[in-house]
């Protein structure tokens, strides 16, 4: 019964799931999948953004530095977490925290589950495109494995200044678009309403992706969502995080970067 | 993204009076040998006007210099995309007529003052000059050529951002694309970014920023997020200077505004001082 139901699902209704209040968060998979967290705060240049942290992890034993967007599950939570919505301060501290990863030669985790970039005034005053795009640059030549895992919401350009990786995992109830469904639907269907067909048309969930060879592999998640069984998804990522990064590990960083270099030159050739 | 919000409409063309031009901006009129001979730049308010690729190549390179490459590389449909308004598919042939060119840029090897550079050049008359994957493809080869030749790798921007009907392929252009300048770039290659009216979204958040030096023509709309998108989210009123060339240089992400009749000059200039 449960396997038909969720089959009937259509990628609207996993929009929901993706954006469900309780979905596990990046506080839940510290406090779940990490042995151990040191946050570590700030972009050195102007502050420390709250809707995208970081630190050293230790992962079932392995050591990481941890970075992913940061959402709430309370509205103090989120009003302190921005929704998610980072900053380039945020993606500057990303990149910090990135460079140490490099030197001491730790392993990179990034989860992504943001609505977007912060569309605000300072935030473009203070570069928001140009922190995501230096990101770009910088991850695509970084010399350690970065595994990705798109956990929940992955908007468009704010999602991507994160998700330069040598392996991007999804949990199968997330989704990743260049656009919102909703903002889609008030451009190209020039009503907002349509955003259910939005979403079907833009191809945002898992299965279409892997299809499009825009990510690796699908983790699965309870039915009904990552959220009736926070646990259960939360230790199926951690078992996928783990074996990504033994396999990277076997590999010359030169390979390593140059087999980055080609999966995302090969996105878009058909 | 905000590729559709096109905020500056093309020059009208007034029926009673086909010899003038109006400015876009400024709505005064202009002769329309003045405005071919400014190279639709406006003398009143010094708006400088979208130009067409074909347009900007003959500014910038050595007469007779500049050679297409990656003519090849189209446009993909890689979602089967469709909206209210039909099939991407015949949009972008529609665009193709329109525009004279087939995807949103021209690749191509050329001179500048007797430098040898390769020169990619955006046309926002091809769907708002969005980012589709032949944009991003060419732009990777144009780069990938670049480092080949040993050349510089020079990208005149003017974009709205991500092609929405290419979904998330239109995405990942952005990180394959700083992906290639970050190989010319590793290579002790120059990377000039010319940012022109718009360079907004995911090509502002993408190669159009990590230039070596960006340089911006004056005026021109640079930002990530849109004008609206942002009001509707602070709930204010944004002052009219917001997301201006200037206003992006006064934040210490442009290093110098170069009027349009005076960029060819300009980029020799640079490619000198880079041992080019
Ligand atoms: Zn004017």
């Amino acid at each position: 019964m449960a396997k038909k139901t969720e089959k009937k699902m259509t990628s609207w209704d996993i929009v929901q799931i993706a954006r469900h209040a309780e979905r596990p968060n990046i506080t839940s998979y510290i406090e779940t999948m990490c042995d151990d967290f040191v946050e570590l705060h700030g972009d050195r240049f102007f502050g420390d953004d709250r809707a995208l942290i970081g630190g050293f992890a230790t992962i079932g034993g392995e050591k990481v530095v941890l970075i992913g967007h940061r959402k709430g599950h309370s509205v103090e939570e989120n009003i302190d977490a921005n929704f998610g919505m980072a900053s380039p301060e945020g993606y500057r501290k990303a990149m910090r925290l990135m460079k140490l990863a490099e030197k001491f030669s730790l392993p990179v985790v990034s989860l992504v589950d943001t609505p977007g970039a912060y569309p605000g005034c300072e935030a473009e005053a203070n570069g928001q495109a140009e922190a995501i795009a230096h990101n770009l640059e910088f991850m695509a030549r970084l010399k350690t494995p970065i595994v990705v895992v798109v956990c929940g919401e992955g908007g468009s350009g704010g999602a991507l200044g994160i998700a330069v990786g040598d392996r991007v995992l999804m949990l199968q109830n997330a989704v990743y678009s260049v656009i919102s469904p909703e903002g889609c639907a008030s451009i190209l269907w020039r009503d907002g309403s349509k955003a259910a067909l939005a979403a079907e048309t833009l191809k945002i969930t898992a299965d279409h992706l892997l299809k499009l060879k825009i990510i690796d592999s699908i983790i699965k998640e309870p039915v009904g969502g990552a959220h009736k069984k926070p646990a259960t998804a939360i230790a199926a990522v951690k078992k996928a995080v783990l074996a990504e990064i033994a396999k990277l590990k076997k590999l010359t960083l030169d390979e390593l970067v140059e087999e980055r270099y080609q999966k995302f030159a090969s996105m878009g050739r058909f | 993204m905000s590729w559709y919000e096109n905020p500056v409409k093309e020059p009208l063309r007034v029926p009673t009076a086909a010899i003038w031009t109006v400015c876009p901006k400024c709505n005064s009129y202009i002769a329309n040998e003045e405005w071919a001979a400014s190279c639709k730049v406006c003398p009143n308010c010094n708006y400088h006007a979208r130009l067409g690729c074909r347009e900007r190549v003959k500014l910038l390179t050595d007469k007779g210099s500049f050679r297409e490459i990656n003519a090849d590389v189209g446009i993909n449909d890689p979602l089967k995309f469709k909206d209210a308004s039909g099939t991407y598919a015949n949009k972008a042939k529609a665009a193709a007529v329109k525009a004279g060119i087939d995807e949103s840029v021209l690749t191509g090897t050329c001179k500048i003052e007797g430098s040898p550079v390769v020169l990619c050049v955006m046309d926002f008359k091809f769907m708002g000059g969005s980012l589709g994957s032949g944009t991003g493809e060419r732009i990777l080869l144009a780069a990938e050529r670049a480092l080949k030749l040993k050349r510089p790798l020079i990208i005149v921007s003017a974009s709205g951002g991500a092609r929405m009907h290419e979904g998330i392929v239109s995405l990942m252009q952005m990180a394959k694309t700083c992906a290639a300048i970050a190989k010319v770039k590793e290579a002790g290659l120059p990377y000039y970014s010319v940012l022109t009216d718009p360079t907004t979204g995911g090509v502002s958040a993408s190669y159009a920023m990590v230039g070596d030096l960006n340089i911006a023509e004056p005026k021109a709309l640079i930002g990530f997020a849109g004008r609206r998108v942002i009001e509707q989210t602070i709930k204010q009123k944004l002052p009219d200077d917001f997301q201006t060339a200037e206003y992006t240089m006064a934040h210490g992400f442009i290093d110098h505004i170069i009027p349009r009749k005076d960029m060819k000059a300009f980029l020799a200039k640079i490619l000198q001082y880079a041992g080019f």
